[in-house]
């Protein structure tokens, strides 16, 4: 029989037999992510071109994720995507699902449809679509010549300096349909008691959005700021198919630089370290955002 | 409360919002069913040219096989994984768990290097198995998250009276608790498709041999090749893409709900 401060383990006695329900998904996982995991860790510390005998070299390569121009750019490149996948479309999904929710339109559904489509078209797709746009006989151009606008045209991937935004502005259009879906599901939970209180007070729109709105979908926040971040961070097929880093290195980042420095420059150590500084950072921001959000809905 | 005008501009805001998400895939579309600039006929035709020229039907082959392959296999190990953790007690459950979450975070940047030198040296690389296998991994630390959490969720009191009236352990998952959970393997299924469908890491590293490219790989090829024009790679698109959308469009409340709720994966 069960012990009453059991309750909140799972029923059942202790039984052995749970790890043999373990064992055959455990055991692919081992063999294909687990040691993978730890074979990169190791091979980070050599210098391998793939083909002949590696040299140990020791922390060598993370120096050079610190020292190498290159490298520091492409994470410095993440920071800028970063600010495109999640820090935009938060804020901006922030205002448009608080002034939905504020008025119960009809068609929610059949938007919630079509704002959530981009996420399940195969990144690759959308890589082609927005390459398109960005064409110099793309739409993006044609539009700004029916705007008069003509003196603004021009390749806007094949631009040192507007490369890099173009591909952000994709991750703003792909990721703000989910912020805003996820962010009006967590707002239709909020009761209505709450604005009618805040409406007696005398608040208006904007003084009711931060005091009943911003508080209630903190969890919301939280979760949509780490799928955000991760997806900024892990940017590779959007970066392959629009500009393969370029031109020059000015759209690489962490994501492409593993595939490019691995398969492309045979160094593989580097790709390695890289590979695994990436994870870290990436463990590190969600652990981060979650303590951040827990610590906020605790206080 | 709510005045006209605001409800006016809320209708605004959501039209202006929808186009704005939709709009670059209809370009796609618009130029694929369009007239075709590579002298074909056009609208249907762009997709028989495409599929000719750019042997979609070899990519859409593999690519079925290896997401059907990957989502029967990790659901079906993780359906056993979740049961032990959510309604099973034993030894080192905490930290084997944390082990699986571990994976839901892991970038495939991550693990993508030395799985293709070691099953290089293994003689696997170009095959199924190197596309497949390393997904499945992926998706058992998913799947098994995600089913721990439907049972634990589900009626204890099930449980127990299930134990009482003697049922074993195997009948209690597949007799019992599995028939209970279709919702969450149906919405376990849809995203497990997808991200196999839509992954294009793994394929691009483990495969240079073209009849095992998977359709968002053969796509990216066929973008480098074939430069004449946007119709037929519109077309292409389209193809890669439609599977997966027309699975959206019947089943969109369990990919919005998996991808919120679960979402810890991509």
């Amino acid at each position: 029989m069960r012990s009453p401060r059991r309750t909140g383990s799972p029923p059942g006695e202790p039984r052995r037999i749970a790890y043999l329900y373990l064992l055959p998904g455990f055991l692919v996982y081992a063999a294909f992510l687990l040691y993978p995991l730890l074979r990169s860790v190791q091979l980070s510390f050599y210098d391998w071109d793939g083909l002949t005998l590696g040299r140990w070299i020791g922390f060598a390569n993370y120096r050079e994720i610190v020292s190498d121009e290159g490298l520091r750019a492409a994470f410095g490149h993440a920071l800028v995507l970063i600010v495109f996948f999640a820090v935009v479309p938060v804020c901006v999904g922030l205002v448009l699902a608080s002034i939905l929710n504020r008025a119960k339109v009809r068609g929610l559904p059949f938007f919630r449809t079509v704002v959530f489509l981009p996420q399940v078209v195969a990144m690759v797709v959308v890589a082609v679509a927005w390459r398109r746009v960005y064409a110099p006989d793309g739409s993006l151009n044609a539009l700004l010549g029916a705007l008069g606008l003509d003196s603004l045209q021009r390749g806007w991937l094949g631009d040192y300096a507007l490369a890099l935004p173009a591909v952000g502005f994709v991750g703003t259009w792909f990721e703000t349909g989910l912020v805003t879906v996820l962010l009006l599901a967590g707002m239709s939970r909020i009761s209505g008691d709450l604005y009618e209180a805040a409406r007696l007070d005398g608040a208006g729109p904007v003084r009711e959005f931060f005091a009943v709105t911003l508080p209630s979908v903190r969890g919301e926040i939280a979760v949509a700021s780490t799928l955000t971040v991760i997806a900024a961070l892990r940017t590779f097929d959007l970066v392959y198919v629009t500009t393969g880093g370029g031109p020059g290195t000015s759209t690489s980042v962490p994501s492409y630089e593993v595939y490019h420095r691995a398969f492309e420059l045979g160094r593989v150590g580097s790709a390695a370290a890289v590979g695994v500084t990436l994870t870290v950072v990436i463990l590190a921001i969600s652990l981060l955002i979650n303590w951040i959000g827990d610590r906020e809905a605790a206080s | 409360m709510i005045s006209r005008a605001e409800k006016s501009a809320n209708y605004l805001i959501l039209v202006v919002f929808a186009v704005f998400a939709i709009t670059p895939i209809l370009t796609v579309l618009q130029a694929a069913f369009g007239p075709s600039d590579a002298g074909g006929g056009g609208g249907f035709g762009n997709f028989a040219d495409a599929w000719r020229i750019g042997h979609f039907g070899t990519y859409l082959r593999m690519s079925l096989a290896v997401s059907v392959s990957v989502v029967v296999v990790s659901v079906l190990l993780s359906i056993l994984s979740g049961f032990a953790f959510g309604v099973m007690r034993f030894r080192g459950s905490g930290p084997l768990f944390y082990l699986f979450l571990l994976g839901i975070m892991m970038p495939s940047e991550a693990i993508v290097v030395p799985l293709y030198f070691d099953l290089r040296s293994l003689g696997l690389t170009d095959t199924f198995w190197a596309v497949a296998l390393p997904q499945v991994a992926q998706s058992v630390a998913f799947g098994t998250f995600w089913m721990r959490a439907y049972f634990r969720s589900s009626s204890r009191a099930l449980v127990e009276a299930a134990r009482l009236d003697g049922a074993s352990t195997r009948r209690l998952l597949w007799q019992i608790l599995v028939p209970l959970a279709r919702p969450a393997i149906v919405t376990m299924t849809v995203l497990v498709f997808m991200w196999t469908w839509n992954e294009f890491l793994i394929p691009l590293v483990m495969v240079t041999d073209e009849n095992l490219r998977t359709a968002p790989l053969g796509l990216a090829f066929f973008q480098g090749q074939y430069t004449q024009g946007f119709t037929l790679l519109a077309a292409g698109a389209v193809i890669v893409a439609t599977p997966v959308v027309v699975l959206y469009l019947f089943l969109q409340r369990h990919f919005i709900a998996g991808m919120l709720e679960g979402a810890v994966r991509e």
